[in-house]
Parts: structure tokens; sequence; C-alpha cells
């Protein structure tokens, strides 16, 4: 049985070591804003936050996630998290969708380190996630915005 | 907008309009599903008034407006719901969207005869006075109904923000108040829509529909779908096109955990469980044989010394003004040049997957549909029912850009196929990954251009000769028969045959060759290539005359006025002509596509190591009358993005017919890095009727971008991705 704590509550999944968490967090829980895009951490369509640190639950076993906090999209309930979600509102970011919750989560995740980035500090924490739509020109006003409303 | 225009581009036999006095205009109208109105309720059911296909009103007020398009990240559902609400004057915050079933009757799409579908950047355009004459509908009864409940004349009667309100007695009501009584009223045989100087929110900014469903995890994709039993399966593809399965041991992928079934289908093997990763891993274990007897065997590089051979040869003629043969024997000076380009995957960011539920009563699915009723036909006949057993759930597309609307439905297909195949015991979600989708093929064709142009001794073009080589897309597809004409496919020189520039003699001809990869439209279709071609060409030959590009483009361009407007704003928007500094360089390109008007201006910069980047893009647009103008504006801003990864990095290369991409580390696509840091968009006012925007703004970056690395350097460019020489 692997224990699995997500978004503050704690789950019994009687699954393979190796799976990785994205499809523990999709399929055996249940919580489906986590999205699959490569499975190969190449997209960040599937980031989550462990232990408060946004990572690809693509590539991660949910062996390695035991006994550690995980934040799904679902969960997310910080002061930066809300900043974030209102600027992606405020702006109209989203197009299709399928890749802003891992935007998103990167986003914040980013913010809560870095409360005021530059260009250069947002180009290479957001460059690892793929918008085939495109709307980088709005995350980047969207981070922008979300950093000016923390301040 | 005149009047005309409102009408004119309309299903006349809907329509017949007659002016009226006191504002707005009177129609008359047929719509479908109007006969619902005066449908008697079912005892106990809830009261809802529904007076056409598209309007839905409840008693808590909440207005449903029933979209026959697919929302894959366009805008339509926005869109969409703008019309309605825009001539029913209800308050933005109480309209929501729904998907509609499939149901051509009710809800194809009017460009495209008795077809529902989305696609060609016509959502706007087909819709904008079918979706405002529904709205003005639904205004009409629910006024109708407060003049028949106040005892006051249905004219005293204003409506605003969702409140209708007879000033004189003082009274108003929701329109949920209305309901019951509006659901009563006769169904009017004509209506008032607004003139443009009424329109509160068409032209303003509302927020999209989906915003707050995408950024907290909520929307639902086929991806998301939970059924009870649910079934995922991961399906074994031949490694090369048109092999097919020999034989298979499913012995070890029987023995991973949880594997339920492993079945054989038309295009593979298909491993089922309940989950995705499971399904996977028993897939990975499967051992396959391949038939490759009929499997295609050529690489990229066969492929495109086959087009060359060939274009050696003239082609099916597409387009032929004067005789461009001979201006060019006369012509002061000639230049020459040839283009390649390569396959391109959609690689939408949800790779393909179906929901198919099969059992007594019919069949279910769940899908990012984007091509409704030619899906539901082809699975009806692939599991023996009839269309309208077939039930289509119309969810969020992750992106498409043409990949969803599959005119062989393939994955589609292969979902029903398993769904069959395992005797409908339970619900089955085919998932492809993201390496089964980009070796899945459906690409943008690969090309070859080969182009001759003459100048006159002023440098005035006289002669353009333009051969295109690629295979076609719609050939053999339902489609054939309408776009196909005297052996041209519309879709391979779309950009090319219908050029603006005034050039006297003229040809554009075309070889379509069969090849075994499966192609497909890509967001822009023809004008990907077609736009890059003609304007770096014209560029080419702009400096050869000794001209500005766009001087050069403007004398060309005397009756095309919308090319011309849009151009002239984007270059004064550039601030064209303005020096930059050393390395840095400026380019313009100006294309039609879907009868949206598009010019963009791109700066790049070149560095020390040869490498570049695009710093700022100005775009200029004009799509008639702009009904929403920040999603123009996202639409803009993101198709440029869109181009921009096959300018700077995409491709997909066969080699002994395999496809060598498989992820984004070897299929690369633009991330927000590379992004211009810098992108304007600038909309043209216009009273024309709506048009696209969904795709018009990815074909102008590549030659623009081209452009302006000329401007920097010198080298012109004949390739996509495009590689500036070290």
């Amino acid at each position: 049985m692997i224990q699995l704590k997500i978004n503050g509550t704690t789950h019994e999944l009687d699954v393979d070591p190796n799976m990785p968490l994205l499809w523990a967090i999709r399929d055996v829980v249940g919580l489906t804003g986590t999205k699959y895009g490569c499975g190969l951490s190449l997209c960040g369509a599937c980031t989550v936050h462990i232990d408060g640190q946004a990572e690809r639950s693509c590539v991660t076993p949910v062996s390695a996630a035991q006994g550690k906090a995980i934040t799904t999209i679902e969960g997310l309930d910080s002061k930066v998290a809300r900043a974030v979600q209102s600027a992606w509102e405020k702006l109209d970011v989203v197009q299709c969708g399928y890749c802003q919750s891992g935007q998103i989560m990167s986003a914040v995740s980013m913010l809560a380190r870095n409360p005021r980035p530059t260009d250069d500090d947002i180009n290479t924490a957001m460059s690892g996630n793929i918008c085939r739509c495109a709307t980088y020109v709005r995350i980047r006003a969207a981070i922008k915005d979300a950093a000016r409303a923390l301040a | 907008m005149d009047k005309t225009h409102l009408v004119d581009r309309s299903r006349r036999e809907f329509l017949k309009v007659s002016a009226a006095a006191g504002g707005g205009l009177l129609i008359s109208l047929y719509l479908p599903g109007c006969e619902r109105a005066e449908k008697a309720a079912a005892p106990g059911a809830p009261i809802v008034f529904e007076p056409n296909a598209f309007v839905r009103i409840g008693t808590d007020n909440t207005v449903t407006v029933i979209a026959k398009h697919l929302e894959m990240g366009q805008g339509t559902y926005t869109g969409l719901a703008t019309l309605v609400a825009e001539e029913l004057d209800a308050a933005w915050p109480q309209v929501q969207v729904e998907g509609a079933p499939a149901d051509a009757g009710r809800y194809s799409n009017l460009f495209w005869g008795p077809v529902q579908g989305t696609g060609g950047s016509t959502a706007m355009g087909n819709s904008f006075e079918q979706m405002r004459n529904a709205g003005a509908l639904a205004r009409q009864m629910l006024v109708n109904a407060a003049a028949g409940k106040w005892e006051v004349p249905a004219d005293a009667i204003t409506v605003r923000d969702g409140i209708v309100r007879h000033d004189a007695s003082k009274r108003e009501a929701g329109f949920g108040e209305l309901v019951e009584l509006a659901a009563q009223q006769p169904v009017p045989e004509t209506v008032f829509v607004k003139e443009p100087d009424e329109f509160r929110l068409i032209g303003t900014h509302v927020p999209r529909k989906d915003g707050k469903e995408k950024t907290n995890g909520t929307a639902i994709f086929t991806q998301d779908v939970k059924l009870p039993g649910l079934l995922t399966a991961v399906v074994a593809h031949p490694p090369r096109f048109g092999a097919t399965v020999k034989s298979f041991d499913a012995a070890r992928a029987g023995k991973v955990k949880g594997v339920v079934d492993v079945v054989a289908i038309p295009t593979g093997v298909a491993v089922l469980d309940k989950d995705f990763w499971s399904a996977k891993q028993g897939r990975d274990a499967l051992s396959v044989e391949w038939d490759e007897a009929k499997a295609f065997k050529l690489g990229s590089e066969e492929i495109m010394g086959e087009y060359k051979r060939l274009a050696a040869k003239p082609g099916a003629v597409a387009r032929k003004d004067g005789d461009a043969e001979q201006a060019l024997v006369k012509a002061a000076r000639t230049v020459e040049a040839a283009y390649e380009f390569p396959y391109l995957a959609h690689a939408a960011m949800e790779p393909m997957n179906c929901v198919v539920k099969l059992d007594a009563g019919g069949c279910e699915i769940w899908n990012g549909e984007q091509f409704q009723t030619p899906d539901q036909a082809a699975v009806a006949a692939a599991v023996g029912l009839k269309p309208e057993q077939v039930k289509i759930n119309m969810l969020y597309a992750g992106g498409s850009f043409g990949r969803r609307a599959n005119p062989q439905s393939d994955y589609v297909l292969e979902a029903a196929s398993i769904a069959k195949a395992i005797q409908g015991k339970a619900p089955v979600k085919l998932v492809w990954t993201r390496e089964d989708d980009m070796r899945a093929g459906y690409y943008r064709p690969l090309y070859y251009h080969r182009l001759k142009a003459g100048l006159d001794q002023a440098g005035n073009p006289v002669a353009w000769q333009h051969r295109v080589v690629g295979q076609s897309i719609l050939r053999g597809t339902a489609f054939e028969q309408a776009m196909v004409k005297q052996g041209v496919d519309e879709t391979s020189v779309e950009g090319a045959s219908n050029m603006p520039y005034a050039i006297p003699n003229l040809t554009v001809d075309l070889h379509s060759p069969e090849m075994g990869v499966p192609v497909q439209w890509w967001r822009s279709v023809g004008s990907t290539h077609t736009a890059f071609v003609v304007e770096t060409f014209i560029d080419e030959l702009a400096a050869a005359a000794g001209k500005d590009p766009v001087a050069f483009r403007r004398a060309l361009l005397k009756d095309h006025p919308r090319h011309r407007g849009v151009m002239e704003l984007a270059a004064e928007k550039a601030g064209w002509g303005k020096p930059l500094s050393e390395g840095r360089g400026r380019g313009i390109a100006v294309h039609e596509s879907f009868n949206t008007y598009v010019a963009q201006v791109a700066e790049v910069s070149v560095h020390q190591d040869r490498s570049f980047s695009v710093d700022r893009v100005v775009i200029a647009v004009d799509c008639g009358v702009a009904v929403n103008p920040d999603i123009i504006r996202a639409q803009m801003e993101g198709g440029m993005g869109f181009g921009l990864s096959a300018a700077l990095t995409s491709a997909i290369t066969l080699k002994d017919g395999r496809v060598e991409q498989s992820n984004f580390h070897d299929y690369t696509v633009l991330r927000l890095d590379q992004m211009p840091s810098v992108v304007e968009v600038h909309i043209v006012s216009s009273a024309e009727p709506p048009t696209g925007v969904g795709e018009p703004g990815v074909p102008p970056i590549a030659p623009a971008v081209a452009n302006a690395l000329y401007a920097a350097t010198g080298q012109r460019f004949y390739q996509l991705p495009l590689q500036l020489k070290t």
C-alpha cells in the first residue's frame, strides 16, 4: 500500500510503487485537473507541488512522493495562488486550457519563492511548460500582474 | 454595417428582410427548434423556456446558449454566447454555454451544407446571424409574455441586462419570472435585430466563458471523463504507415497487473486496463509481428527528390492569367527560387483520445468533437447502428489545430472498434500516448514549390510562374467532390492561386502525388506554406527591383484595399522605415486566409553566435466586425506563436518510412522564452460581416521573420524551419 497526502487528505493506494504520481492522482484518486501531455517531463502539463516545489508528476514514482505534501490545482489555496488565478482570469490567459493547470502550478511555485521575478526569471521558471496555443504573452503579463497584486 | 451586409451572406431561405422604423432590423426567420416552444412540457418537468435550438432560459434566470461549434481554445463558446446575449439583452454573468449534440438538422455549419463541424475559421461567420436571431426571438417572446402579464403594449417594454421593464408603470421582471408565460407564447414570425450602433456587448470586452474552469482545473476534457466500469485502452500501432497486424502474443501483456483484455483491431492491438499506466505497461509488454507488405518505406529525402523531379513538368492548372511563359522570355530580368517544407504534426497538448460506450441501447461518445456528423456516420457504420443511435457529447478539446476534424474519423473509429471488439462489456477510453500521437500521421503535407518571375526594365513584375508539389489532403475524402476541381485540390494551392499582387502574366499549377503518409489540414491549411512562398518571393522581387518591400507591395495591391489596409496599419504601428541597430532587421508579410486579412511586421536580432531571436511582432487584422476584440487579439497572438513554431523549429521527418520524432524533445515547439517579448495587435475598424480569427494569425509570421532576417543579414530562406548560415 502506498500512502499519498494530496491536498491535505491522505489516500491509501494499492498500486505499483513505480506508477507515476500523475496516474495515481488522475486514475486512482480521481483528481483530473492535473494533465497528461508527454510522460517524459518535457511539457509541464502534469506539474504539481511536492512540499511546495513544482515537480513533474509524470516522471515521479508514487514511492518517491510518499510522506510528502502533494498539492494539485484543485488544492491551491495560498495567497500567491489566489493572486495568480485571479490574474489569469482577469487577463483571459487561457485558450484551450489543457496546459494551464501546469502553467499555474509553475507560476505559483516561482512567485512563492521569488515575489518580484525579472523577465529572465520568468523565462527560466516557465519555459518547461509548453502551451501550443502560445498564450505566452498573457502568461508573462499575468505573472507580472499577480506579482504587483502581491507586492 | 449596412442592412445589406447583415443579410447578404445569409441563408436566403431562412431570412427575409424589411426595413423597419424605430430602430433595429425586422427579420422574418426560420430557426431550427422553434417548434419546441409550443410543445407542452411533460408534467412535473422543470419549467424551461426553449424558444429554439440555441437558447434555453430557466426559472433561475440562467440563460444557456447551446453551442454548435467545438471550443478548442479559439473562443467560440464566448463568441456564440456574445451574439445571443447581445440580442437577448441578457446580463453577461447570467449566460452559460453548453455543447450541442450531433444533429445536422439543427446544428449544421451553415457554410458547409448539412454537415455539423468546426473548421476553416467559419464558426463566427456562419453563426453571426443565426445566433443573433436566436437571441432576438427569445427576447421578443419574453417581451410578449411581459406585455400580456402587465397588460401593456409590447413596444412599450424595454430589456436591458437581463431585466424586462415597463417604465410607465414601473414594473420589471427578470427573465426567470417570465419563463413559464414566455414558453406559452406563439413563436413570432418576425423579430427585430439590432443595428450596429445599438450593440452593447459586440465590440466590447466580455470575459471568456471558459476562463474560470480552465484556471481552477475543473474544465472537463475527454481525458478527464469518468464512467462506471470505464477501461482505458492503449494501442500498439504499426511502426510504418500501411502495415497491419500479422500476429501477436499477449502472454506477457496479460501478466501486467490489472490488464483486463487484449484485442486485435483494424489499426493494431489494444490493451485494456482500469488505469492508463497499467494499460501502457501491458501495451509495452506485447509482442506484435507486423505484416509490412503494403507498408510505406520512403524517407523524407526520397519524397522530396521525387517532388523535385515532378516539378520539372507542368501540373494541373490552378490559375492562368495572360501568358507567363512568353512574358518571362521578354522580361528584362528573371528571378528563380525553390522552397521545401517538411511534414508537421499538430501536437495538440491533449493527445488524441475518445470515450465510447457501446451497449444494447446504442452508442455514446465523449470527445473533443470537431466533426460531429461525419464522425457520427462513420461510427454508426462501423458498429452497425443508425447515425441517430450514436450520441455524441462534445467536450472541450485540449487544442486541435485541425487534428480533431479528421475526414477518416481515425481515432474516433479506433475507439469504437475497441468497444466493439470487447462486445461493449465496458465503456472504453482510448488514450494515445504523446508518442502515439506524434507518429500517427495525418500531418501537414511535405511540399516543394518552384517559382520563376520576370521584371521589366522599371522593376515591375510582369510574369509569375508558381508550381506546387505535395499530397492532396482531400483526395479520397468526402470533401473531394466539392473541393477538388480539374485535378486541383484547393487546399494545396490556396494562398498561391488567389495571391493578390497585380502581375499580368501569372500561372499557378499543382502536382498531387500519392504517398503512403496520412495527411490532413493543419491550422491555416494551404496558407501554412503558400504564404511563406508568396511573401518571401515578393520580397525578393522587391529587392531585385531595388524597391522598399512595403512600397513594392503597395503598388501591386491597388485592387485589394483590405490587404493594403492591414499592411499600412502594421507598417505604421511598427515604425516601418525607422533605422534599427546593427544586427537587427525588420520584415513584413501580408496574407488573407478564410476571408480575414492579416499583416505582421517582425523585428529580429541576430546574435554573435548566429543564433537569432524574434523580439517584436506588430500585427494588424481585418476580420470585419470585431465581435470579441480581446479574443481576436488572443487569436492573433496565439496564431502567430503557433506559426512561429513551424518557422523556428518544428519538423516531422521520415526515414525508411519510420517517423523519426516521438515527443517534444525531438519535435520541438515554441516555448515561452522564444515568444517575442512585444506582441502588438491592431484591429481594423470594419463594418463588413465578421470572419474567423482561429487560423489567419498563423501564415504571415514565417515570411515576416524570414524577410526580417534578410534585412539583418542579406540571407534569403527557402526552407522551414529557418536556418541561418554560420
